[in-house]
């Protein structure tokens, strides 16, 4: 059996948690909600992060709208997922929660975090 | 002349969660003042996640929160006008004078019976670090940095160096280096970072950032542009070690020291500051040592979360509400409670607190100078116990609150509330 320390990332309090693992079993103590076991058995298993950056908008030149992934996608994927940010352009008006990429790398659709007139 | 029952000094998430509370007082003659060209304030160039989690019950963007409260000002149909600078307040004939400019209208008046300052607060720069070297290119604060990247879509350099291991630094590390930058360390001149547990693992570990404790910038190198820093361990003193130092090439280098309320307005009208927050003297409702002026968010004093802004600032708010419909005038005082602070508290908000005939259970929130493990939080009045608290940990970077039943002041108009840290 092994025992794991980690902090929680799921909100501002970063819980300490412990995971006791045994194989495909996960005993996780310390969390205050079941967000916290879930987020510690995802980190050994699948870890997960909520990408958040900007676009360039195609008809305004030099204006960028936020933008985040609608859930969280692999950790080994943020690189992979900037590229292709990078590489898009969004074109103006755009509402909060548009969709500006279409199940980007299979994982989450990319949208809008603010509006852009 | 303009005349308005509340003015409001700033549209970030202070001013507008002020303007929303006093709206659904009763008050709707308001209006917000902002100097940028819409509402928002900080919020919209913080586009990382994890705002919200208290006040909405789900994790935000930075735009995504400002967006909520912009909606909520929009349907209330709050004035505010936007590119517009306020230069000083005063008092006047009927109540108080706001003296504002843009460069449509000039520099003009506006009468306000009530004011509320939601100014914000400013990163401490380098000039108030005395960093010695020369002086290059390439130095930014974290929010000007994030202000390129975020707003502009420009990246301020390549190889970087982060000095002060504050929120806004760790969330910069982590935005850089998913732009491509090469974040080498963050640099922490205390043995504790004062950042969230959460952003040391999401913005540095996740990406190898070395974060190094007790360690400052002891030197800047460059002449047009930063070429690197000398980086030095520093004793308890948090004096530089010379012979434990590193240069470490690099063509950028962000400041992220801590926050400073922004209250040169407030200091220019005569209001009473407090010298450990930075921000006014303030009773419970928030209200400053000018009749009718009220502080909260950032330039009262700094906080940890958003939420907690919203939170303050709703209660400036509806006591500014409460004070217009008043007729303008403050309720009849029975007793001033004074706040003492030991064993480690640093500073309370409010300072004080009036007892009046509407006097409420009161919130009063605090700081600690360093990190406490095992202790008791006790709170006395004039002697006598009104609660004591065992805490496991208690830190600088979170901000406490002790709760004052409304029993306790009503019986005590007059008497010392001492907040202590006993280990």
């Amino acid at each position: 059996m092994e025992k794991i320390e980690m902090i929680c990332i799921n909100c501002p309090l970063g819980c300490a948690l412990t995971v006791e693992r045994d194989g495909d079993n996960f005993k996780v103590s310390g969390n205050t909600c079941p967000r916290g076991a879930k987020y510690a058995v995802d980190e050994l298993t699948h870890p997960v992060r909520t990408l958040t950056t900007t676009v360039a908008l195609a008809n305004r030149e030099g204006k960028y709208v936020s933008v985040k992934t609608a859930k969280p996608i692999s950790k080994s994927k943020l690189f992979e997922a900037m590229a292709i940010v990078n590489s898009t352009k969004a074109t103006a008006p755009i509402k909060i929660g548009d969709v500006i990429i279409e199940n980007m790398l299979g994982e989450a659709d990319l949208v809008a975090a603010a509006d852009a007139e | 002349m303009l005349n308005y029952d509340i003015v409001i000094i700033g549209g970030g998430p202070a001013g507008m969660a002020a303007a929303v509370a006093a709206y659904d007082n009763g008050t709707e003659n308001i209006l917000i003042v902002e100097r940028d060209h819409a509402l928002g304030g900080i919020l919209r160039q913080c586009i990382h996640n994890g705002f919200g989690l208290h006040r909405f019950g789900e994790e935000l963007t930075g735009p995504e929160y400002a967006a909520r409260y912009a909606k909520m000002v929009e349907e209330r149909g709050i004035d505010y006008i936007v590119n517009t600078m306020v230069l000083s307040l005063e008092k006047g004939e009927n109540g108080n004078v706001v003296t504002v400019m843009n460069s449509e209208n000039g520099v003009f008046n506006i009468g306000a019976k009530a004011i509320i300052l939601a100014m914000g607060c400013r990163e401490r720069p380098r000039g108030a670090l005395n960093i010695p070297g020369t002086r290059p290119a390439g130095i930014y604060t974290a929010g000007t940095a994030q202000r390129y990247v975020n707003i502009k879509g420009e990246m301020p350099g390549k190889n970087v160096v982060i000095l002060g291991s504050g929120d806004i630094g760790l969330i910069m590390a982590r935005r850089m280096t998913l732009e491509g930058a090469n974040v080498k360390v963050v640099c922490e001149i205390m043995p504790y970072s004062g950042g969230l547990n959460r952003n040391i693992v999401q913005c540095l570990n996740d990406f190898n950032i070395p974060l190094k404790l007790s360690t400052t910038v002891a030197q800047i190198h460059g002449t047009d542009r930063v070429t690197g820093v000398t980086i030095a361990k520093v004793d308890s003193n948090m004096r530089v070690i010379p012979e434990e130092s590193e240069y470490i090439e690099c063509d950028t280098l962000l400041l992220s020291c801590g926050l400073l309320p922004e209250n040169e307005l407030t200091a220019a009208a005569g209001i009473a500051l407090d010298p450990i927050t930075g921000g006014a003297v303030v009773s419970e409702t928030r209200e400053t040592s000018m009749e009718g002026v009220f502080a909260c968010g950032n330039v009262l004093h700094v906080h940890d979360l958003v939420d907690y802004v919203s939170e303050e600032s709703a209660v400036a708010g509806k006591k500014a509400s409460d004070y217009i419909k008043n007729g303008a005038k403050k309720a009849a005082l029975i007793g001033t409670v004074k706040i003492e602070k030991a064993g480690g508290v640093r500073y309370t908000v409010p300072q004080k607190i009036e007892v009046t005939a509407d006097t409420e259970d009161v919130k009063v929130y605090f700081r600690v100078g360093k990190i406490f493990e095992n202790v008791t939080l006790k709170v006395t009045m004039d002697g006598e116990q009104v609660s004591a608290a065992k805490k496991r940990k208690m830190a600088p970077g979170e901000m406490e609150f002790v709760k004052v039943k409304k029993s306790v002041l009503e019986a005590n108009p007059n008497g010392t509330l001492k907040i202590e840290i006993v280990e």
